[in-house]
């Protein structure tokens, strides 16, 4: 159950040499589900892209399983296991949903033939627009095929960067259900930044916070019922 | 001139000059169309097809299989030249046009230190058939259904293969691409070796009609330009068309005023193009698309 499948130490990264994390220290068992919070511009989304090697670290340490990630380019860390899902969802606009879950395969040597089938089954809506250029659908359905996406390499480790942003409740429920299942049916171990409560009640086991590019609390997601808790930690 | 005539002559004169915009342009335009670089030596690629065309029919090689042997050898010389130089520049796209140039002037210079201001070429194949009291070339033939050939082969390699699909994931979202696993260095150099052996093509193509001089690849550097200025940044749904269009200008305006009439067109036809179209054919017709 402990077995540690990601461990960030000291970790500092930034844009043209102005660190934005400043010396992160955090740890992910196999198998866990995993919140990033805090409040707007405090580095989550530079942490999920410094994992996934969009961002160059200055120096602490990655580790993956027994992988040292630091110096990998980011389609190396892609094939090690680790499925990225950035905010505002990146798909190719103008490709097909179907060429879109294609580009996925690029993180294993070979994918089997029915991994379509599991996604078509999460995601119905994938299999109806399948011949859909993907820049036309709504921020819901991008979401969804962001997910299926970077499902089509079965991931070990799922980064998600704000998967409710922008969304509509109702989806943002069936994303919630649907990662959930992920974890459950085939242990997939999840991290993910997240800003609604909902969501975060829902889903996550513990919760790191963040502020000004530091972890600075551990916190179950029961004691965010708490208001006080919550405006220290999250209110602007 | 009777009417049959006059219409085989223009639909040939029309038919040429879309083969030779098609060509000129297609290994520009798919290096600027997928990668944003504009490549200054694409001219230099085109000659190197076509000499490496000459020397393998020298070696007796058949001219078809000579040809292909001219494509190959440019395209991977491009992705010598995109490893060793074109990408270290991707985010530099004016340093890029710099360094493709140079490239381009070494090139060209280094030819004619090796090989001469001139060399003996190939002659043209196939000969000739009559139409009334004119006579036209079987090989002018062969050139335009080779640019429809391209076309369609360019589309199919595009859109029907795996090579495709991540190729225009890379263009379209780099980081994203990468981030799913895409070797996306390899996609440019891919691309670019693409790019480069369709000159080569050009090149291999058109040495049995032209003079082997190491200046060969000017000839068609304005048409190439031109196109794919007009065309934008699509191959599909704008190098075509821009092709389309150029021709008739050049058609027209070559057998209506000789020559030059037709080259003053096509760079008319550019500028006024820029001008009510930025973004070129391309730009026009994504337009109210995503």
């Amino acid at each position: 159950m402990t077995e540690t499948m990601l461990d960030i130490k000291g970790l500092r990264a930034g844009y043209g040499g102005k660190p934005v994390l400043q010396g992160v220290d955090l740890t992910v068992s196999r198998g866990e589900i995993v919140a990033v919070i805090g409040r707007n511009g405090v580095g989550k989304s530079t942490l999920m892209k410094t994992l996934i090697g969009l961002v160059e670290s200055m120096a602490g340490t990655i580790t993956f399983g027994s992988t040292e990630l630091t110096g990998l380019t980011s389609f190396r860390r892609a094939r090690l296991g680790i499925g990225y899902v950035p905010q505002g969802r990146d798909v190719f606009p103008r490709m097909s949903v179907k060429e879109n879950l294609q580009v996925g395969e690029s993180m294993r040597e070979r994918v089997s033939p029915d991994v379509y089938e599991r996604i078509y089954e999460l995601f119905p809506i994938l299999r109806e627009r399948a011949g859909q250029q993907a820049g036309t659908m709504s921020g819901g359905q991008q979401q969804q095929l962001a997910i299926g996406r970077v499902l089509v390499g079965s991931p070990q480790l799922l980064l998600l960067d704000e998967p409710s942003e922008g969304i509509q409740p109702s989806i943002v429920q069936d994303i919630g259900r649907i990662i959930r299942k992920l974890n459950q049916d085939s242990g997939m171990t999840i991290m993910f930044v997240e800003q609604n409560l909902d969501m975060i009640r829902a889903l996550a086991q513990r919760c790191y916070v963040m502020d000004k590019g530091r972890i600075v609390a551990h916190v179950t997601p029961h004691e965010l019922d708490d208001r006080d808790t919550i405006r220290k930690y999250l209110a602007v | 001139m009777d009417f049959v005539t006059t219409l085989v002559s223009s639909a040939y004169q029309f038919g040429d000059a879309f083969a030779f915009l098609v060509l000129s342009a297609c290994g520009l335009a798919v290096i600027f169309g997928m990668m944003g670089v504009i490549n200054l030596a694409h001219g230099e690629f085109i000659m190197c097809g076509a000499y490496m065309t000459v020397f393998a029919v020298n070696w007796g090689l058949p001219l078809p299989l000579a040809i292909i042997v001219g494509s190959l050898f440019a395209g991977l010389v491009g992705m010598v030249i995109e490893r060793l130089v074109v990408r270290r520049l991707y985010s530099r796209p004016l340093d890029s046009i710099l360094a493709t140039w140079g490239v381009s002037l070494i090139a060209s210079q280094g030819t004619l230190i090796l090989f001469g201001p001139t060399m003996r070429g190939v002659g043209t194949p196939l000969g000739s058939f009559m139409v009334g009291s004119l006579s036209f070339s079987y090989y002018r033939l062969v050139l335009m259904a080779t640019a429809i050939a391209v076309l369609l082969l360019l589309y199919l390699v595009f859109n029907k293969t795996r090579f495709g699909v991540l190729a225009r994931a890379t263009i379209q979202a780099p980081h994203m691409a990468s981030a799913l696993g895409v070797d996306t260095n390899r996609i440019y150099t891919l691309t670019f070796g693409i790019g480069a052996a369709l000159a080569g093509l050009t090149g291999g193509i058109y040495a049995p009609t032209m003079t082997m001089i190491p200046t060969m690849g000017t000839t068609f550097i304005m048409e190439a330009f031109v196109t794919v200025v007009v065309g934008g940044a699509d191959v599909f749904i704008g190098t075509a068309p821009a092709a389309v269009l150029l021709a008739v200008v050049k058609a027209s305006l070559t057998s209506w005023q000789g020559q030059l009439a037709g080259q003053i067109g096509l760079l008319l036809a550019v500028i006024i193009t820029i001008r009510l179209l930025p973004k070129g054919v391309t730009g026009f017709i994504l337009k109210g698309r995503v």
